[in-house]
């Protein structure tokens, strides 16, 4: 099993005649995800490599029977391009897009709350989702996931999450599911909603965990551990000596007023018994550790 | 962004806000000039992007021209926490009977807008939230639905501001939130917003921070971006594009993407040396980029030791060899290099790498062991 996503998921690509959306909806179709379409208000009726491309969502969908889609639009469309698929019917929308501004993810999120609660948003600002060997979608290089599980991947940045899969393939273990869910102030996918979907998933046996400074998600999800997971996690969390006040990269990682802190995450991660690594090869070196505990019960 | 107050008051005053009237100085002769103009009693203002300009000595109230003078010429060149003063704001002074604070930013847990009203305003709010925290109204907004006329008079009346000040903190608010969200302001703050001894209600400061992705709406915020604070070295990476961030240490770091570029931070600091800066050069990795961070580390004398730390997703490992050649051919680097390539045909980039190894550009199989060998380099240059 994997989670939101699986051999069977259809997938559209808003943005596929755009360079990056060509490049990476090509990549994912030839690492085995359904990409069955794509949209283009000025080239519909047109193919990218023998995908066609629709208008809208809407003709899309009506057409594929797809339920998820793929943003790779500049960021001043992104908005638009998610309400749009929410309401052309899609249910899961990967938002790959950096640099949306905060507002416009602040008004998209709470819109999907209240009109489209069915609807799950990644991103925007992530690499994406895949299950290993099943589907890809997104930036993520799929020969670096090792497929078959048991642990679940969850992560709020790219190469980091390059590095969880590496670093646990090297180790010979598998992944169900890694989502990246991106480094804004506002994801639309949350540490919780994956660690539920990972609680709940028969073949995720553990889950690995990588967050960084900034915001308050890391506790969150150190309370929903606490409370609510049965299955190990191990994590990691990145920016332990970021000075306070500096933005680290993503819009979403900085220690403002003493808040955010590395520490602080990491302190309430591991009160609710996640082994925490220092670094990220600690933390597959601490998965290693929990797999092998787990074959020997 | 981080606005100056003036500009945060330009920036309010568009929205319909009332800022009291004020001119920018860049010397003390155009400060004593402002306040002819402006008419004294006046406010001299240091203009910098840090808190507690009060408690340094870079606020004063000066009754005449002399004084503007006297106070305009110790106040220019001042260091606050770091930040010296170039430019003073000389602004109408107010009368003041009260003090309020106002302010509204993104709460990214409840991912509303959170608005925060206080009756006890002119001190850091910080402190009252921590000594007093029943003394500030909070009001959580759906960016969807918005901020309307009857939840702000509720807030106000919550906050317990006085009745002859609720009317207009009612239209600042209603104000200030339309700057909030048609601006793209991260944070929009107001502290101390004052209740006059006439019975207005007035704008005496402002904090603004303005969303940098919002740019594409918003094309004259570039003004803004160029009056950012930011040391010699930021300022170099600013232009080539690339994202940086000083710090303290002796070890240059660069590597591909933000987790990784912190990661590579602290396993430098936990195998005991200290990063010299974060950069993150994003996924490509190409010469072309490779070389403008090489430039950007080269510039500051205080790195002994470089270590690349790059990860080999989409792009190939022998692509991201290549660059670093391509680069280090057409920059001189004066520091030794410790380079470790991971990911997608590592093997392939390794290789590429071998023939050009020496002392001064070494490469090691992991994250900690290549921290470890550029730590150790950064300290034999200390002992020399």
């Amino acid at each position: 099993m994997s989670i939101f996503v699986d051999e069977n998921t259809k997938v559209i690509y808003q943005g596929l005649t755009g360079s990056q959306g060509r490049y990476y909806g090509l990549l994912n179709r030839d690492y085995g995800t359904k990409v069955v379409a794509g949209t283009n208000p000025r080239k519909a009726g047109e193919e990218v490599e023998g995908i066609p491309i629709y208008a809208n969502i809407k003709e899309a969908v009506k057409a594929t029977g797809a339920k998820a889609s793929c943003i790779f639009i500049p960021a001043a469309g992104v908005q638009s391009a998610v309400l749009e698929a929410a309401e052309g019917g899609i249910e899961f929308i990967v938002a790959i897009t950096e640099g949306v501004p905060a507002h416009d993810e602040a008004h998209f999120y709470n819109h999907l709350q209240n009109e489209f609660p069915q609807v799950q948003l990644l991103g925007p600002n992530c690499p994406g989702i895949i299950s290993p060997g099943k589907c890809n979608i997104g930036i993520t290089a799929g020969h670096i996931a090792k497929p078959g599980g048991p642990v679940g991947i969850v992560s709020r940045s790219g190469t980091l999450t390059y590095q969880a899969l590496y670093e646990l393939k090297e180790k010979g273990i598998g992944c169900t599911t890694c989502v990246g869910i991106g480094g804004d102030p506002v994801p639309g996918t949350s540490f919780i909603d994956c660690l539920k979907a990972f609680e709940e998933d028969s073949e995720t046996q553990a889950v690995m965990m990588i967050g960084e400074i900034g915001g308050s998600a890391e506790e969150e999800a150190a309370e929903f551990i606490a409370n609510n997971m049965t299955k190990p996690v191990s994590a990691y969390v990145a920016g332990v000596t970021a000075p306070p006040g500096k933005k680290m990269g993503h819009a979403g990682a900085i220690v403002s007023g003493g808040k955010g802190t590395a520490q602080a995450k990491m302190d309430a991660l591991r009160a609710a018994n996640v082994r925490v690594g220092l670094n990220p090869t600690e933390a597959g070196e601490h998965m290693v550790d929990i797999i092998a505990e787990l074959t020997n019960k | 962004m981080d606005l100056f107050e003036y500009q945060g008051k330009q920036f309010f005053s568009q929205y319909g806000l009332p800022v009291s009237d004020g001119e920018i100085t860049f010397t003390v002769e155009e400060a004593v000039e402002a306040a002819q103009r402006l008419g004294t009693p006046v406010m001299v203002k240091a203009q910098v992007h840090t808190g507690g300009r009060g408690k340094a000595g870079g606020v004063k109230f000066a009754a005449t021209i002399e004084d503007v003078h006297e106070h305009a010429s110790n106040i220019f060149g001042l260091n606050i926490k770091d930040h010296v003063v170039k430019r003073i704001w000389i602004e109408r002074a107010s009368d003041i009977a009260e003090e309020y604070y106002a302010s509204f930013t993104l709460d990214r847990s409840a991912k509303k807008h959170l608005g925060m009203l206080s009756a006890e305003g002119g001190v850091e709010i910080e402190t009252v939230a921590e000594e007093n925290p029943e003394a500030i109204a909070k009001i959580w907004i759906d960016p969807t639905s918005g901020l309307t006329t009857e939840m702000a008079e509720n807030w106000v009346k919550s906050a317990n501001l006085p009745e002859q000040a609720a009317k207009g903190a009612v239209k600042i608010l209603l104000d200030l939130y339309q700057a909030y969200v048609k601006g793209d302001a991260d944070l929009v703050e107001i502290n101390p917003l004052i209740l006059t001894s006439d019975g207005d209600v007035h704008v005496l400061d402002a904090k603004v921070t303005l969303d940098g992705n919002s740019i594409f709406r918003h094309p004259e915020y570039a003004e803004f971006d160029k009056t950012q604070t930011r040391d010699e070295r930021e300022t170099t990476a600013h232009d080539r594009g690339l994202q940086y961030v000083g710090l303290d240490g002796t070890v240059g770091v660069i590597a591909n993407g933000a987790g990784l570029a912190m990661a590579t931070v602290d396993v430098v600091n936990q195998v005991g040396g200290a990063a010299a800066n974060f950069l993150d050069i994003g996924g490509g990795a190409n010469a072309e980029v490779m070389a403008g961070a090489l430039e950007v580390i080269n510039n500051d004398p205080e790195v002994k030791s470089i270590f690349i730390n790059i990860f080999g997703g989409i792009t190939r490992g022998e692509e991201v060899a290549n660059g670093i050649i391509e680069a280090l051919q057409n920059v001189d680097i004066e520091a030794p290099i410790v380079i470790r390539l991971d990911g997608t045909n590592a093997d392939e980039g390794r290789s590429i790498l071998k023939p050009h190894l020496s002392e001064t550009l070494q490469m090691a199989p992991t994250m900690l062991e290549a921290a470890q060998q550029a730590v150790d380099l950064a300290r034999k240059d200390n002992d020399k």
